[in-house]
């Protein structure tokens, strides 16, 4: 069992945009991070991923959690500004939503359309590309045609309200001009 | 770069895989995969298969990768994600020039005016010739340094560029003969590996003798190589191992300095780690900038073959050729690279050592620190315990450049100052320079002021001020350059090498870049990006990316705080408090 999971059942919040139940462990938002004490040492890790275990003490808010989910707050907000689950955050960790220039992609890379459609739907019908700061989703036309429409399952699991799926979605299905 | 996203580059619609693709394919690789090449067609070999394509077409056709996607049964998604991740693939339809030059601008390249020199090259070279602003190289010793077509030129001229391109001056200009297998076994090379496999050492004694020396990781991190055998020959088998020569971190190249003169003592401590830890098959993963390093090992592997060293046979090796991603050298990317993925970093637990390649028990080291292995285990480590300076033992191998007037590798006793390193090692500062900064560590390890100059150079001996040492490698700044301009140069690296899977180093280092630009720089903003990239990030990369910045700040305050006040790059006027911005 990871430190999310038993948090979540004891009832304790610890935020996350990347965690689905029906999903492996991905780690990558790291709004999750809490401090984890095992033999006299403390350490950052992500609840999602890290697995419980005997006299582990874990902090689930602390000054540095607290500012570390606020700064990463901020970052996502410039990427997709509005999004309600990120200005609830922003509310939780008094996170400045302007602090950063606005890059609008409305994606945040969470991965959970691209995990949902390979692991769940087997599909593989959106992937990653790129890296860095390039990195962002594509849909594979071919799969697209033919399981996307119809489908959509993804939609509903976007943080950012699935804005920049649907958009890329119909621009992958769409020909170009010339 | 790779500006192709998949929603334009599939066109037109519905493309199938057609027989001509399938053929095109098949011929391709048909060399790689005939009787005595790798055999059967194998989905982690995916990286492989597109260095083969690449090579022979210049570009990944699309059409390509969905025949190979078909052939490995897997799916287009995964084809395109691991093929636009790597910097040496061109995922676009036309191919982009005839021959590509990488020009090295990030570390001593950067200072011997590699960025002015791309931008040379590209209008003097013309459309068919494509020039690419580089990462690290590995050529630091001859900066400026580039790759053409994939062979390394130094001391880069347009005129040398023209002529090498003409054909007039032949690539690459050796500068060392790599030692033959029958050298090294005349003067008692494998003798010990030969040792050990008749049963005349027992592992044990090795791996105490590993302890005894305080060997330990060469290739950054420094964990203590002994008890990493150990813990590695503990697990349940069968038990692999990674060799990590992805030799990424700008300012190193000491791993590319012993491959080219004795292939075979790096690979005896290879044969000798893995007979002690007991390993079912090695893989070497070798940086693709180093096309030279590639074909001295492959002859060397090939003269290994035909030995008898062991009287049981050798474990399976294979080497594998990275594809321009400085995150690889991070243990756990190297291994999903070489399982023919993206390389994005694993989460920890569980580690390597208990569930690594292929989900087996694996053995990750450093090129240099197996290199040392049989002269250490000959002598029983005294060679190493005997060395060191101001309280430190051992020896490191520094890859010192920028303004010393030998650049190069130094073999020298751990614990040395800077000081003391430039003056007896590399015949002081070149005439007219100065010492001003250094980076004891590459482009993670921080930025030292010239007042630091005296502080013994060794793992953990930098930390106190906010830096470590790493792979070692030194990179010298005099007054003529620029502590913040060679910050903003290593966070720009960082963004572009950037894995992108989590949020405080794909954004992080993207954002730490972009107000680095600024003349007067944000503090209170890039000490919380600061703080979030070294908290929150999944591997080394994130974390250690902040260290020059913060270095900066405390070191440098005067270059980024005092000047008059400006905007930052997104136009927004600098906050007050940065305009104070003092350690």
């Amino acid at each position: 069992m990871t430190v999310l999971g038993a948090a979540q059942s004891a009832g304790i919040f610890i935020p996350t945009l990347c965690n689905h139940e029906k999903l492996k462990p991905f780690g990558g938002c790291r709004l999750c991070m809490v401090e984890a004490e095992a033999g006299g040492r403390t350490s950052l890790v992500s609840a999602c991923k890290y697995p419980v275990q005997q006299d582990l003490v874990v902090r689930t808010r602390s000054g540095q959690i607290d500012n570390i989910r606020k700064v990463l707050t901020e970052q996502l907000l410039a990427f997709a500004p509005d999004s309600e689950v990120l200005l609830e955050l922003a509310r939780e960790y008094q996170a400045d939503k302007d602090r950063f220039a606005k890059e609008p992609s409305f994606c945040i890379l969470c991965g959970l359309c691209v995990r949902y459609c390979a692991e769940v739907k087997q599909r593989h019908g959106v992937g990653f590309i790129d890296r860095g700061a390039s990195r962002e989703i594509g849909f594979i036309p071919e799969i697209a045609a033919t399981e996307c429409w119809d489908c959509k399952e993804c939609f509903p699991l976007c943080p950012t309200s699935a804005l920049q799926a649907a958009f890329v979605l119909v621009k992958s299905l769409t020909p170009s001009p010339s | 770069m790779n500006q192709a996203t998949l929603h334009h580059i599939d066109r037109p619609k519905g493309r199938r895989v057609t027989p001509a693709d399938r053929k095109a394919l098949a011929d391709l690789l048909a060399a790689l995969l005939a009787p005595g090449g790798a055999g059967e067609m194998r989905r982690e070999r995916l990286i492989e298969y597109l260095h083969v394509i690449q090579d022979a077409r210049g570009h990944l056709p699309i059409a390509l990768l969905a025949a190979l996607a078909e052939a490995l049964k897997i799916s287009q998604a995964e084809v395109y994600e691991v093929a636009s991740f790597y910097h040496h693939f061109d995922v676009v339809e036309e191919k982009p020039a005839s021959v590509t030059v990488r020009i090295c601008t990030t570390g001593a390249c950067a200072l011997a005016g590699g960025a002015t020199l791309a931008a040379k090259l590209q209008n003097l070279l013309g459309a068919d010739v494509r020039v690419v602003e580089a990462p690290c190289i590995g050529r630091c010793e001859k900066a400026p340094a580039a790759l053409i077509g994939g062979e390394a030129l130094g001391l880069v001229t347009p005129e040398r560029v023209s002529q090498a391109l003409a054909g007039t001056l032949s690539l690459p200009e050796t500068n060392a003969e790599p030692m033959l297998l029958d050298a090294y076994a005349a003067q008692g090379g494998y003798q010990l590996l030969r040792e050990c496999g008749e049963g005349k050492h027992d592992s044990d004694s090795v791996i105490a003798t590993l302890e005894q020396s305080g060997l330990r990781g060469l290739g950054g991190a420094g964990f203590p190589t002994g008890r990493k055998w150990r813990i590695v020959r503990s697990q349940p088998g069968p038990r692999l191992m990674a060799v990590n020569i992805d030799e990424g971190e700008p300012g190193t190249f000491k791993d590319r300095h012993y491959l080219e003169r004795e292939p075979h003592r790096f690979l005896e401590g290879m044969l000798i780690a893995a007979w002690a830890v007991g390993i079912e098959a090695i893989y070497i993963y070798l940086r693709d900038e180093y096309a030279e390093c590639r074909r001295i090992l492959a002859a060397a592997l090939a003269e290994l073959a035909g030995q008898h060293i062991l009287p049981q046979a050798l474990p399976r090796i294979e080497l594998r050729r990275g594809a321009g991603a400085y995150v690889c050298g991070e243990e756990s990317a190297m291994i999903e690279s070489i399982e023919g993925k993206r390389g994005m970093p694993r989460l920890r637990p569980p580690y390597v050592a208990e569930v690594g390649l292929f989900d087996r028990p694996t053995l990750v080291q450093n090129c240099e620190t197996l290199f040392w292995v049989p002269a250490i285990l000959k002598d029983g480590g005294a060679s190493f315990i005997n060395q060191g300076r101001h309280g430190r033992k051992g020896l490191r191998s520094f890859s010192v450049s920028g303004r010393v007037r030998q650049p190069g590798v130094k073999l020298a006793p751990a614990g040395i100052t800077l000081r003391e390193l430039i003056d007896e090692y590399c015949g002081g500062m070149i005439e007219g320079h100065e010492l001003y900064a250094y980076l004891p560590g590459g482009a993670s390890g921080g930025i030292l002021p010239a007042r630091l100059a005296d502080v013994p150079l060794d793992f953990d001996t930098l930390q106190p001020y906010g830096c470590f040492i790493g792979s070692a490698s030194v990179i010298v700044l005099s007054k003529q350059d620029s502590a913040r301009d060679t910050a903003l140069r290593m966070m720009k690296f960082f963004a572009a090498e950037s894995c992108g899977q989590c949020t405080p180093c794909r954004i992080g280092t993207h954002q730490a870049a972009r107000l680095m630009a600024a003349r007067r720089w944000d503090e209170p903003l890039l000490r919380d990006l600061a703080q979030a990239m070294t908290g929150a990030s999944i591997c080394g990369l994130g974390q250690a990316a902040p260290n020059v910045l913060l270095c900066v700040l405390k070191y440098f305050p005067d270059e980024v705080g005092a000047s008059d006040p400006g905007t930052d790059v997104a136009g927004r006027s600098v906050s007050a408090s940065g305009a104070t911005a003092t350690a």
